[in-house]
């Protein structure tokens, strides 16, 4: 007597050609409710300002209609804003949640992995040294970051790298590093302290199609390669021991997770500066949200896009005056709601 | 007697450290083997090499006359699995989930699920009688249920062979004995070649065909488990005066301790 086959709970088998995986009805839920809230909040975004657009011509216009004026302010300087918001939050939250997963440990974040404090090191250098005006800041911080995490990666490197090890080296690098930061700072005239402050809070203030274009190119790549690691991150959750005899090369496939998580960090890092928070809190978020063992990455993504896109709109709307940096949202809006989702899920923190 | 797993002039150590030395083995096909020895002997070092977790220094395991370290992982993780002694799974990993990942070597990227794997993985769960418990997370089991979850996952990885590391510690006797039944059901049933380390030598002599003594990194003795438990070798491996009875119950031998002289007079002054 064979029963009904045994099946995870809330599982779904899919098939597309020759792909079978199985998915969790509830992601498809929540990353579904994701897209369409960051949807909206984009579209209202987008019609925010001192030239006021209504939602229903935001949609006109992003679908090729509207009159002059609206596709000026619409396609030329705020899209690109808004775009530059969804691709950062979506690439540190896809870098966290693997991050997260591959470390074993729900309170690393691609700052462990030495890419954001490098890319500050870089950026303030430049805007210190070459003064603010000089294009060479996002160039400068994706060099900061790549140089910091290879160093981070070598020194942690031990005949392998222990995910443990890499968190508390990344730590030490990461103290280094950011006492380079503020002996610039210190140095810098106030002028330029002041853009590097700026810089080191987060910003998509002025984003430009220069810099929507290379981020978009990163992600159309980063993003399908981190959702296609999963099927390694199933079997990296686990203990080295349990890891290698599932016939998992442990150092190849940990590598490959590291260079993920690295090169979509140092993507959004260079963009936009440190978005405080956002690699932390979403991954976590969105684990509370689907369920299951580890953080769920295409989801984080959506949520990560859906956190950055809606803490920039608070931070150009709130106050009437001047804008906030957008990092500093993030923090305001993402902790309550993690700490929320703890008290409420009385679920222990696991990556 | 044949072996398709063998070790041959083994040298393995951590660091600086040598911890097994000079060692042959032939795991005998289709048979139960059970590894004994003090703490720290090597037998779990041991254990590691045969699954491929640790490179040895010197020597080399040879599976099926090929060298381990020569085959490719997952070639080799669908012909050995491996249960180290405390496994770890992250919190909130169902047991359907766990034992799922036991067909990890069996999956690539665009074929992650099969029909095929979902008829293994329930069976697997029938045979180990948690399928009751499929839904729920590893980290609320009892360390009974535990255990079992974990072997049901080195089970739906479909090996022929088996290496268990310590898979009775932690558990009271009944449980014990329910994971050992399980272990003698996969060899009689399934035929599967198993090597475990135990620390009971009452139970290993039930339970094994093969028994290996081990002491300070080398094999002292093997053989059945009548010819390996002497009180001359457990004098001579584990220091220990014991006498040695049929077991009342299943004829194997039974190893019974004797009081050491302090231990008495403590008893008695008591």
């Amino acid at each position: 007597m064979t029963a009904l086959l045994v099946r995870p709970a809330g599982r779904r088998l899919v098939r597309a050609g020759r792909l079978s995986t199985t998915v969790s009805a509830r992601s498809v839920v929540v990353g579904a409710a994701g897209l369409a809230a960051t949807a909206a909040v984009a579209v209202v975004s987008i019609g925010q300002g001192s030239f006021t657009i209504a939602p229903a011509d935001v949609v006109d216009v992003l679908l090729g209609g509207g009159t002059g004026a609206q596709r000026l302010v619409v396609l030329d300087l705020r899209l690109p804003r808004i775009l530059t918001a969804l691709l950062v939050g979506a690439a540190l939250a896809a870098s966290g949640a693997l991050t997260q997963t591959f470390t074993r440990n729900p309170l690393a974040s691609p700052d462990v992995l030495g890419v954001t404090n490098g890319a500050s090191l870089g950026a303030v250098a430049v805007i210190v040294l070459a003064g603010p005006a000089s294009g060479a800041v996002p160039l400068a911080a994706l060099a900061g970051g790549l140089v910091a995490a290879t160093l981070v990666y070598l020194l942690a490197w031990r005949r392998g790298i222990d995910g443990y090890r890499l968190v508390l080296v990344g730590l030490g690098v990461g103290e280094i590093v950011q006492s380079g930061v503020s002996w610039f700072l210190v140095r810098a005239e106030i002028v330029d302290a002041a853009r590097a402050t700026v810089w080191l809070n987060g910003s998509v203030a002025g984003a430009d199609w220069a810099q929507v274009r290379p981020l978009a190119a990163a992600l159309a790549v980063l993003l399908p390669v981190a959702v296609a690691t999963s099927f390694t991150l199933q079997a990296l959750q686990f203990d080295d021991d349990v890891t290698r005899s599932l016939g998992v090369r442990l150092q190849p496939a940990r590598l490959a997770v590291v260079l993920t998580a690295v090169a979509l960090a140092a993507a959004a890092v260079s963009a936009a500066g440190p978005v405080e928070f956002v690699a932390f809190v979403v991954p976590q978020i969105a684990l509370r949200l689907c369920g299951g063992s580890r953080p769920p990455v295409l989801v984080s993504a959506i949520l990560g896009a859906l956190l950055v896109s809606a803490a920039d709109l608070a931070a150009r709307t709130t106050l009437p005056d001047r804008e906030l940096p957008v990092g500093l949202v993030t923090a305001i809006v993402g902790a309550p709601y993690l700490l929320w989702l703890l008290v409420r899920t009385n679920r222990r923190v696991s990556a | 007697m044949t072996a398709r797993l063998r070790a041959s002039a083994l040298r393995l150590g951590y660091g600086d450290a040598v911890v097994v030395d000079g060692l042959d083995l032939d795991v005998p096909d289709g048979k139960v083997t059970a590894v004994v020895g003090p703490n720290g002997c090597g037998k779990s070092t041991l254990l590691r090499a045969l699954g491929r977790l640790l490179r040895p220094r010197a020597g080399e395991v040879r599976l099926d006359g090929r060298r381990l370290d020569r085959i490719p992982t997952r070639e080799v993780a669908r012909t050995i699995g491996m249960l180290p002694q405390s496994p770890v799974a992250p919190d909130g990993l169902t047991v359907a989930d766990l034992v799922m990942r036991g067909r990890h070597p069996h999956q690539n990227w665009f074929r992650q699920w099969s029909a095929a794997d979902q008829e293994v993985v329930t069976e697997a769960l029938e045979w180990t009688d948690i399928r009751d418990l499929a839904d729920r997370a590893v980290d609320t089991l009892s360390g009974g249920q535990r255990q079992r979850a974990w072997i049901s996952m080195a089970l739906a990885q479909g090996t022929e062979i088996l290496l268990l590391d310590e898979p009775t510690t932690y558990l009271d006797l009944s449980h014990q004995i329910d994971v050992l039944d399980l272990v003698a059901r996969l060899h009689r049933e399934r035929g599967r070649t198993i090597v475990m380390v135990l620390h009971d030598l009452s139970l290993a002599a039930r339970y094994a065909d093969h028994v290996v003594a081990m002491r300070d990194g080398r094999i002292v003795a093997q053989g059945p488990p009548a010819s390996v438990f002497t009180v001359e070798l457990l004098a001579d491996v584990f220091g220990l005066a014991a006498l040695v009875v049929p077991d009342p119950a299943t004829g194997t031998p039974l190893v019974v301790p004797l009081p050491r002289p302090a231990t008495r007079m403590a008893n008695q002054a008591v």
